[in-house]
């Protein structure tokens, strides 16, 4: 037996009911189940003697593995636009992680001890086990945030939705709404001024003192944002630097923007993870690129003045913004998506079609992925019940036909 | 008609049966289990200390009071087991080795010749999947001659070559009892062909294409004011035997597999035979062994107190129980010997046969994954909104999603491959016993 393993043992009888750290027995529990596989074993009879491997532990770490490359592309990207707000022109790579890393690291850890307190507080009066969603939930929050957004707001935001998203409706797989994009929204309508606007997105402090300083005043629009502000039928997005930004630069994700959604690149690395292990659904990411496409090529279509977004091609739609990071890592989350098979192609239709529409004909919104995702997740149940009702009718009817004959 | 189901896995276990010999095994010790025969409520016909002989009646059921369970071997009835509440465990013979057996009158009818016997209680009914009430017609009788489990050997081996004609006689029988037809299942061992009487049905696919619940649903379901008869082909075969000869066949053959059993092999015995005996040159010593008596996906995990052979008595799977293991962040291990068919774990294709212990490798959690269950069920059913139906015990939704036609052992791959790691079986069983308390 193991040093770790023995530590453990002989700690376990303080969290135990009646120990002097009982209170914490939570979060022993949920220590000891991470570090060591429970022994528990299948009961005697009607049960099944074998399970497969899989666990819930391991499915949310796949998300979070699938999640990094946009992770470590967006610590070089705020770096990046950091640097090119400032004026250099050298780019030095460990210096834009580091920055980057620096501007982040708050953001995760208050995103984590927030959530993560109530999650254990909450496990503890429920005397159940500390679940594991939160780990995804936790990075996802300030991977699609503006990086500079102040911690304080942050943590509120959290807390509001890890309460009355998730735990109110009993924890873990019993949310309706997607508690991270809960915690945007909340931000978005409680604080706009530091979720939109032309200074929300290109990082201007200095962490610690690290990195260039840039000049006050400093702003900059994301491109949606200059989108939905142009005035006539051409559109010129523009970086920091004041340089166009092409469709390839957008795809690479070195444009300003949230901290994690920006590269379409990194996000399909992470789709193809998700989709390897067969824990995303290619349905929904599928359909829900599908829907933005169609819907993308009827604004086209039919362009007009009145809303500049509709100029911006099908691709682009899909390149710009977090309709892509949506589709992989919000629109996929397992518990607030429908269910069936089919439904899961009406759900990711729908999201990208209204996605697109919030986002052109609304010119209020440069962004609607977050708002498409959480209506979708109201009406979720609403599809899988219809998908549920024509099997019932096809069994139904199947049956009659046996009496009759 | 050609049953062709694309769902389902067939999980690769080590510990096959490998070669056909089969040794005898005559135990001193054989147990009745009444909970073997679900919906069955026993009233005891014996004492301790009473001889029986084989084929005596040992209880009846409460509720069709001439269907019996009997006696497999001759002998002397040792002990009456009660647990909680004076319910009956199990009734313990010992073995005189003589194999005296009742002479039953082969000029009865045949029902009351099936029920007198204890061989009407080997049958199930769906709805609920219990034994049946003697007093009903089934609108169809449903034999399978495959067992698709994981490690289970063939059925029609167990057969004798000469078989046909008291399968036939079988056949006949029990189309005086159905207000339709004889529906028997075969796969690609079936050597006899068609059986006179019977409608032929050819099942190929991966388990739980065997199951006779996933046949019946495919050929003709069950459901309200449908109810169906269900068996295998072993008992038609006792069956057809018992019309024939006038006495019971007291010997079943058991495959004795899995990874812990170091020559697995078939293994001629009694029905509810101790299994300490049998079982002792052929596993380890090793205290952290789980012996089940079934398969690994729907038998009963037996301690050394009630080490006996189960219901359908056919066969025993061995694997290590896992309980003194300790598994450093089990969760992110890619050991290729763990078994899983999820993609999460990609190395784990690379392994040809599995021993997997008895954890449940990871802790209850509410429904997170959508679509596993869809994966492993041939039925026309939605596994999901069917267990939240029977959670909720919301009853004309489970009505509408098809509770009438399942089983437990038809979800059981549901539960294995279940990331949540629920008690589907359970959860089913709970809910069919609650149904049949509501409309019965």
């Amino acid at each position: 037996m193991s040093k770790l393993r023995k530590l453990l043992d002989r700690a376990k009888p303080h969290f135990s009911p009646g120990g002097r750290l009982s209170a914490l027995g939570s979060v022993f529990d949920g220590v000891e189940t991470f570090l060591y596989t429970p022994r528990t074993t299948a009961p005697a009879n009607n049960t099944v003697h074998i399970h497969d491997a899989i666990d819930s532990k391991r499915t949310m770490i796949m998300v979070v593995l699938a999640l990094m490359p946009c992770f470590f592309f967006g610590m070089y990207n705020t770096g990046y636009q950091h640097w090119l707000a400032a004026g250099c022109t050298t780019f030095p790579f460990f210096d834009l992680m580091l920055y980057g890393f620096l501007a982040v690291l708050p953001r995760v850890v208050v995103a984590y001890v927030v959530g993560l307190g109530i999650e254990f507080i909450v496990a503890q009066i429920r005397k159940e086990e500390i679940q594991e969603g939160f780990l995804v939930t936790g990075l996802l929050i300030p991977m699609i945030c503006p990086v500079e957004i102040p911690l304080w707001m942050l943590a509120v935001a959290t807390a509001f939705s890890v309460i009355f998203v998730k735990e109110v409706f009993g924890g873990t797989g019993y949310n309706i709404f997607n508690v991270a994009l809960v915690t945007r929204a909340f931000l978005f309508f409680a604080y706009p001024a530091q979720m939109s606007g032309d200074d929300a997105f290109v990082p201007t402090s200095t962490p610690l003192g690290f990195g260039p300083a840039v000049p006050d005043g400093f702003t900059c629009a994301t491109p949606l944002g200059q989108v939905a502000t142009t005035v006539g039928d051409s559109l010129s997005i523009t970086g920091v630097d004041g340089a166009a930004i092409t469709s390839w630069d957008a795809f690479l994700g070195l444009i300003p923007g949230c901290f994690g959604e920006t590269s379409v690149l990194c996000i399909l690395i992470g789709a193809v993870i998700l989709l390897l292990s067969g824990i995303g659904s290619w349905r929904i990411m599928l359909s829900v690129a599908a829907g933005a496409l169609l819907m993308g090529w009827v604004a086209n279509t039919f362009a007009s003045p009145v809303y500049p977004a509709s100029y911006l091609t099908p691709v682009d739609q899909l390149l710009y913004g977090g309709l892509a990071f949506a589709a992989v890592f919000m629109a996929t989350d397992p518990v607030t998506a429908a269910r069936t098979s089919t439904g899961k192609v009406v759900y990711g239709l729908l999201i990208g079609i209204i996605a697109v529409i919030i986002r052109t004909y609304n010119n209020g919104y440069p962004e609607g992925a977050m708002l498409a995702v959480l209506l979708m997740n109201a009406f979720a149940s609403l599809i899988d019940w219809c998908v549920v009702q024509t099997n019932i009718s096809r069994r139904r009817a199947r049956f009659a036909k046996l009496i009759k004959d | 008609m050609k049953l062709r189901f694309k769902k389902g896995l067939d999980l690769s276990l080590a510990g096959a049966v490998k070669s056909s010999e089969i040794s005898k095994y005559e135990p001193d010790e054989c147990a009745i289990v009444p909970d073997d025969f679900s919906g069955f409520i026993p009233k005891l016909m014996v004492r301790e200390g009473d001889s029986v002989k084989v084929g005596s009646p040992i209880m009846h059921d409460k509720i069709s009071e001439d269907l019996y369970l009997v006696s497999p071997v001759s002998g002397t009835v040792k002990a009456i087991i009660r647990g909680d509440r004076r319910k009956i465990m199990r009734v313990v013979i010992t073995n005189d080795h003589k194999y005296e057996c009742v002479s039953f009158d082969t000029k009865a009818t045949v029902k009351e010749l099936l029920a007198s016997s204890g061989l009407l209680a080997m049958l199930r009914r769906r709805p609920y999947d219990v034994v049946v009430r003697t007093a009903v017609r089934p609108a169809d009788i449903f034999v399978t001659a495959l067992d698709t489990a994981p490690l289970a050997t063939t059925l029609v081996s167990r057969l004798p070559n000469d078989a046909l004609t008291v399968l036939t006689r079988a056949v006949e029988a029990l189309s005086g009892l159905t207000e339709g037809k004889v529906n028997v299942s075969v796969g690609d061992d079936w050597t006899f062909g068609d059986l006179p009487g019977a409608v032929m049905h050819t099942v190929s696919g991966p388990h739980p294409a065997g199951n006779v619940g996933v046949q019946v649903s495919a050929i003709a379901p069950a459901g309200q004011g449908r109810e169906v008869w269900t068996l295998d082909i072993v008992t038609l075969y006792n069956i057809g035997l018992l019309l024939q000869t006038g006495v019971l066949n007291p010997w079943t053959e058991v495959a004795v597999t899995g990874p812990m059993v170091a020559s697995p092999g078939l293994v001629k015995t009694n029905p509810g035979a101790a299994l300490a005996g049998m079982l002792k040159d052929r596993t380890t010593t090793d205290a952290h062994l789980r012996v089940i008596s079934g398969n690994v996906l729907t038998g009963t995990a037996v301690g050394a107190e009630d080490s006996f052979l189960r219901f359908p008595y056919r066969q025993i799977t061995v694997i290590a129980e896992g309980d003194d293991v300790d598994e450093f962040m089990g969760w992110a291990s890619m050991k290729p010997s763990k078994l899983s068919v999820n993609a999460a774990l990609p190395f784990s294709r690379l392994t040809r046969l599995f021993s997997p212990d008895a954890r449940m490798n990871g802790s209850r959690r509410a429904m997170i994954m959508s679509g596993e269950y869809e994966r492993v069920l041939p039925m026309d059913i939605m596994p999901e909104f069917l267990l939240k139906a029977i959670i909720g015990r919301n009853i004309p939704e489970m009505e509408a999603l098809g509770i009438y036609e399942i089983s437990p052992e038809d979800f059981a791959l549901c539960e294995f491959v279940d990331t949540s790691k629920l008690p589907i079986q359970q959860i089913i069983r709970d809910g069919l016993d609650f149904l049949r308390k509501e409309n019965e």
